[in-house]
């Protein structure tokens, strides 16, 4: 019995292949997934590994208030430390450093910036030995003095920038010129993704970055037979609450784990992916099984004739799903290498550049990715198993199709039944307000999951009436062959309603995706417009990163200008919590418009050194009023008291301040290095290319900082939403192509399945175009079928979750929605392709003879 | 081209399927003419290459070598879509396994070819057909809810519906009970009779032989024997000389 499984299986080549191709999609994402976060952890830990190889032991600073949201809050060392170090008995050599982030200016003028990867810089100890340096000169020298800089390899090849070169590097004021000493790489590793490197000698790191007489870290080495440890446990009792110091090893090992929140993130991103795309799997394997069964009733009916079980029967199914399943596992395992390789450069076109090493394919990638394929191709296979064993003897001597699945009897029950469910699920996912983050996650997972399951069930009984409307253009333009492919179409609704069930899964999550999107960025313009008083916003070139102080200065001088306020962004704890705190200055109320609920315009200006205004929900949430007591711990250790002062009301789409807002002066006094996330401009005679003229020379030797308007602020700040938006639409694209292969493997066992009449058909005049044009319609309509109940059900979803959010503007994009439905067809179109060929090449005479 | 008229003219018809030691000539130099308003039988033991010469005829297969000629065209060396017009044009089919659509009903099946072509059927001539063939209350009916002498009415009535130049039949009853069988018989005859269409039929029965203008027994791949006006017992016992 095992060997006729088999023996059909391999007499069935084309379809296997097909069915199989199903799982390989998915299987592939899920091992490129862990191929590329395995590869991307490998690079951190390279890199590490290397930063710290000569070093036994690190003195960093540490935030008193922890790690915070934008990466690295730690306060500086003072300098005074490192002679404190050196004089420790076990101590052998110190060497202290400074390393912030500058941004180097290519030959254009512009900032050298990958996407979103950082411009890093350092110091380099350039008297005595370089023991502790982690970076090697690929050629000329160290720099030394204020007008040199050495600059990583990767940039010096892709900008063209040579020993002897000059070249510009921005810091916290306006660009300054070096000429380059030398190029570097960091040890032996082989990429730090996109990032850039910016090496100065250390007075002039500290200068640039206003850390005169203050480190960001100290390496130290022990003497001669003095483990790390020993070391770390005689520095730490001489350092201050802001310092900190951990063995190389321990530092490396930190620092890795510290990205490896990102990686492991990106790792179940990316996994939920392959998931979708697996799930889609099913359908389009349950639906393949189910075609192939109901076609091989005859083959079923003559075995049981023959004296096979039930039992039997229904093995030698599950059997060639297990069958199909290994086979597609091991080629998805390994084209998912490809697939990593095709995630890493999408992600390097979004402009996240990641650093890698060598490939790593873990033996955890083989196993999961085996089972997992197996396991679902097997659990796929499981109802057209069922199915197959209610094939009667008889069967064997009738023409006869297979009785009708018993689920399409309970269809409509059951399709309401799991929509309630689904429904259920979402609500509770965006409304429980008691149930944790993950919970409710999972809830509107399942919720979701749930729903297409709901959709699938009732579909059938969709298909007559939307094939019938759908089919209609083609119908009557596409002559007999339209006709004939919208019947096609109607034939069988359960088996188009699952063919097409398989799209919507796709075409819903990119247009729920769609809505929800649309919904932030209205949500956001309102805010933009509601609150953007001024002419101009100045901000960093990417919009996100923040600018010094000094670009704002630089505006201000421009005639014409009647308002520049900058807004500084820091962060501190309060309440047990971490806060984004906001330094803005007295002028704020003429640049943006601020909706007080307690307090009035004059608090800005009256803020003083002690005093503060809040949110209303974060003085809600803390039972803040006036003259509420609000105490900030910042990084360094040190307490601020402040005093509440007003309370506004932040728009639906966010404002630009944080939970706690104060005065520039008090926010320049305690911050470190204070820098803007915006500036507002007001000008006398508003925008215009005048006035954006004089304010772009301005900023001449500001690279890194730029003007805009209010819609071109809009459109930067949306931009991040656009890119992310992009990428979900990339990789939900892989499930839409799974559902592809659905639309194929139909169409491909319905031309066999209707050798006879296309045979026929050919034999009473249609030619091969016809033919051709009659797959191709009925491919259409099926598409167009998939597209019309799952673009609905993605616009339902996103309303329930967009409700679930909360003061959130609902903004259907009709014209994105009309780009789906032209997807949907040209899906279609690239479906029918291989189907219609060979519809078209059937040889009449075989055809005429088939059985 | 000189085909005296004739609907359809073979000329030296060889056809060899496979190669080398393998090779099986199904026709080994057959020629036969058809003249307008003919039924001609084709009979033969099984695998005597009938069908065969029946496709080739029909332009649904190429000749090893020979020529023919159908409605005065050469359609030796037609290519597809030409051929496939030609099919629509001029030939219509009856074949054993009624070859309906399922999902259209009886009326849309006969005009199938019509719509094929993109053409309006005449609605009296389609009336006529319908009447002729006995299906004026099955028009709308499915092929699932018609009986097997209904549906090859439905076939044959398909066949005719473009007043093709000739109808190709093979064993148009072969699917059929002997009552049924009687009839559409009588359905075909009527077809030449009424309506003059040439038609070529592909049949085991020697009742199908004696409603025949002229039969010709195949053998082997050759014609061996051709017969006008004969009667159903002479077909039997030269069939059974032939299958000796
Ligand atoms: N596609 C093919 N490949 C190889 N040989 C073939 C093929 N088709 C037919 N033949 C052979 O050609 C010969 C004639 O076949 P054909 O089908 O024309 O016979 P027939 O007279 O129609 O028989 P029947 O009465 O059984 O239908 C037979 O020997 C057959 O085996
Ligand atoms: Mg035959």
């Amino acid at each position: 019995m095992l060997q006729v499984a088999l023996k059909g299986l391999a007499g069935r080549k084309l379809r296997a292949f097909l069915t199989g191709f199903a799982i390989v999609l998915g299987v592939a994402m899920v091992s490129g997934t862990f191929v590329l976060t395995d590869t991307l952890k490998a690079g951190f830990g390279e890199i590490f590994t290397s930063v710290y190889k000569s070093t036994d032991a690190v003195i960093t600073g540490r935030s008193a208030i922890g790690n915070g949201n934008s990466g690295n809050i730690a306060p500086s060392l003072p300098a005074s430390l490192l002679a404190k170090v050196r004089s420790l008995p076990d101590v052998a050599a110190v060497q202290g450093g400074v390393s912030d982030q500058a941004q180097l200016v290519g030959r254009d003028g512009k900032v050298i910036s990958n996407g979103f990867a950082p411009g890093l810089a350092f110091s380099v100890n350039t008297k005595g030995t370089q023991q502790f340096n982690p970076l090697v000169l690929v050629s000329g020298s160290w720099p030394r003095g204020s007008h040199e800089i050495a600059i990583d390899q990767s940039t010096a090849d892709k900008q063209h920038f040579a020993v002897g070169n000059t070249i510009g590097a921005v810091a916290r004021g306006p660009v300054q010129q070096y000429r380059i000493t030398g190029i570097v790489k960091l040890g032996n590793v082989s990429s730090i993704g996109g990032a850039t490197m910016a090496i100065f000698d250390l007075p002039t790191a500290q200068t640039i970055f206003g850390k005169e007489g203050k480190l960001d870290g100290i390496d130290v080495a022990a003497k001669q037979g003095i483990s790390p440890a020993k070391l770390v446990a005689e520095i730490k009792p001489i350092l201050p609450r802001i310092a900190q110091v951990r063995s190389g090893t321990q530092q490396a090992a930190k620092q890795v784990q510290d990205t490896s929140a990102a990686t492991s993130f990106l790792q179940k991103f990316l996994l939920a992916f392959g998931g979708i795309a697996l799930f889609v799997g099913i359908f389009v394997i349950a639906n393949t099984l189910s075609i192939t069964i109901a076609q091989r009733a005859r083959e079923f009916g003559t075995l049981r004739t023959l004296g096979a079980t039930r039992r039997q029967v229904m093995t030698s199914v599950i059997v060639e799903g297990g069958v199909i399943g290994v086979l597609a596992s091991v080629s998805g395992l390994f084209i998912g290498l490809g697939i990593a390789k095709g995630l890493e450069a999408l992600f390097v076109s979004f402009g996240i550049d990641l650093p890698h090493g060598n490939t790593i394919f873990a033996t955890r990638t083989v196993i999961v990715s085996l089972v997992v394929g197996t396991v679902v191709t097997v659990l796929a296979s499981l109802l057209p198993a069922l199915r197959a064993t209610r094939v009667e003897p008889i069967a064997a001597v009738r023409e006869g199709a297979l009785p009708p699945s018993r689920l399409t009897r309970f269809g409509i029950p059951a399709a309401a039944g799991t929509m309630a469910v689904a429904i259920a699920l979402l609500l509770f996912g965006g409304l429980a307000k008691g149930a944790t983050g993950t919970e409710r996650l999972l809830a509107i997972g399942l919720g979701v999951v749930a729903s297409f399951i709901g959709m699938a069930l009732a579909a059938p009984r969709f298909v007559p009436p939307l094939a019938s409307t759908l089919g209609w253009p083609g119908a009557h333009v596409g002559g007999v062959s339209g006709s004939l492919a919208r019947e096609n179409a109607m034939r069988n609704p359960a088996r188009t309603a699952s063919t097409a069930a398989a799209l919507m899964i796709g075409l819903a999550l990119v247009t729920a995706v769609g809505v929800l999107a649309s919904g932030i960025k209205a949500t956001f313009e309102h805010a933009v417009d509601t609150q953007f008083l001024g002419d101009y916003a100045l901000t960093s070139e990417n919009g996100f990163t923040p600018t010094g102080v000094a670009s704002e200065n630089a505006v201000r001088k421009v005639p014409g200008v009647q308002v520049v306020s900058g807004v500084r962004a820091g962060e501190a704890r309060a309440f047990g919590s971490h806060i984004n705190v906001t330094g803005v200055e007295p002028n704020v109320g003429r640049v943006i418009k601020i909706t007080w609920v307690s307090g009035g315009p004059g608090v800005p200006a009256a803020l003083g050194r002690a005093g503060a205004f809040v949110s209303s929900t974060y003085a809600k949430d803390h039972h803040l009023a006036l003259g509420s007591r609000l105490p900030i711990e910042l990084p360094t250790g040190q307490t601020v008291p402040l005093a509440v002062q007003g309370v506004f009301k932040a728009p639906n789409g966010g404002s630009p301040f944080g939970n706690v807002t104060i005065s520039t002066s008090l926010f320049d006094r305690i911050y470190q290095e204070p820098q803007n996330v915006f500036a507002f401009v007001d000008m006398a005679g508003g925008v215009s290319p005048a006035n954006t003229g004089a304010l772009t020379s301005a900023l001449a030797s500001f690279p890194d900082a730029k003007v805009q308007t209010e819609s071109a602020f809009k459109k930067q700040q949306e931009s991040g939403i656009n890119v992310f938006l992009n990428l979900l639409y990339v990789l939900l694209s892989l499930s839409i192509l799974v559902s592809l292969f659905g639309i194929v493997n139909t169409l491909v066992l319905s031309v066999f399945e209707r050798t006879r009449e296309l045979g026929m058909l050919r034999a009473v005049g249609m030619t091969r175009r016809q033919t051709r044009r009659m797959i191709r319609h009925e491919s259409v309509v099926t598409a167009l079928i998939g597209a019309s109940l799952g673009i609905p059900l993605g616009v339902g979803l996103a309303l329930l979750v967009g409700e679930a959010l909360g003061s959130f503007t609902i903004a259907i994009p009709w014209g994105t929605l009309i780009v789906f439905v032209i997807a949907a067809i040209i899906a279609g179109l690239l479906a029918a392709i291989f189907p219609a060929r060979r519809a078209a090449r059937l040889n009449i005479l075989a055809a005429l003879q088939y059985e | 081209m000189n085909t005296n008229g004739a609907v359809v003219n073979a000329t030296d018809v060889t056809r060899r399927y496979g190669e080398g030691e393998a090779a099986v000539d199904a026709l080994r130099g057959v020629s036969l003419a058809v003249a307008p308003g003919e039924l001609v039988a084709v009979m033969g033991p099984s695998g005597s290459g009938k069908s065969t010469l029946m496709h080739i005829l029909a332009g649904l297969d190429k000749p090893t070598s020979g020529e023919v000629w159908v409605d005065g065209e050469s359609i030796t060396s037609m290519g597809d879509t030409e051929l496939t017009k030609l099919r629509r044009r001029s030939i219509g089919f009856v074949f054993q396994f009624f070859n309906l659509l399922p999902m259209l009903n009886a009326e849309e099946n006969v005009v199938l070819p019509l719509s094929i072509a993109g053409e309006k059927p005449d609605k009296q001539w389609l009336d006529e057909l319908m009447a002729k063939t006995g299906l004026r209350d099955r028009r709308t009916h499915r092929p699932s809810e018609l009986s097997g002498g209904q549906a090859q009415r439905v076939a044959i009535a398909r066949a005719l519906v473009s007043r093709p130049a000739i109808v190709f039949a093979d064993e148009p009853t072969g699917n059929l009970d002997s009552k049924t069988s009687g009839e559409i018989l009588q359905l075909m005859r009527d077809s030449v009779d009424t309506l003059g269409q040439t038609t070529v039929m592909v049949t085991h029965e020697s009742r199908a032989a004696a409603i025949a203008d002229r039969v010709l027994f195949l053998a082997d791949g050759l014609i061996v024997d051709e017969r006008k006006d004969i009667s159903a017992a002479d077909v039997v016992s030269l069939m059974q000389s032939l299958d000796s």
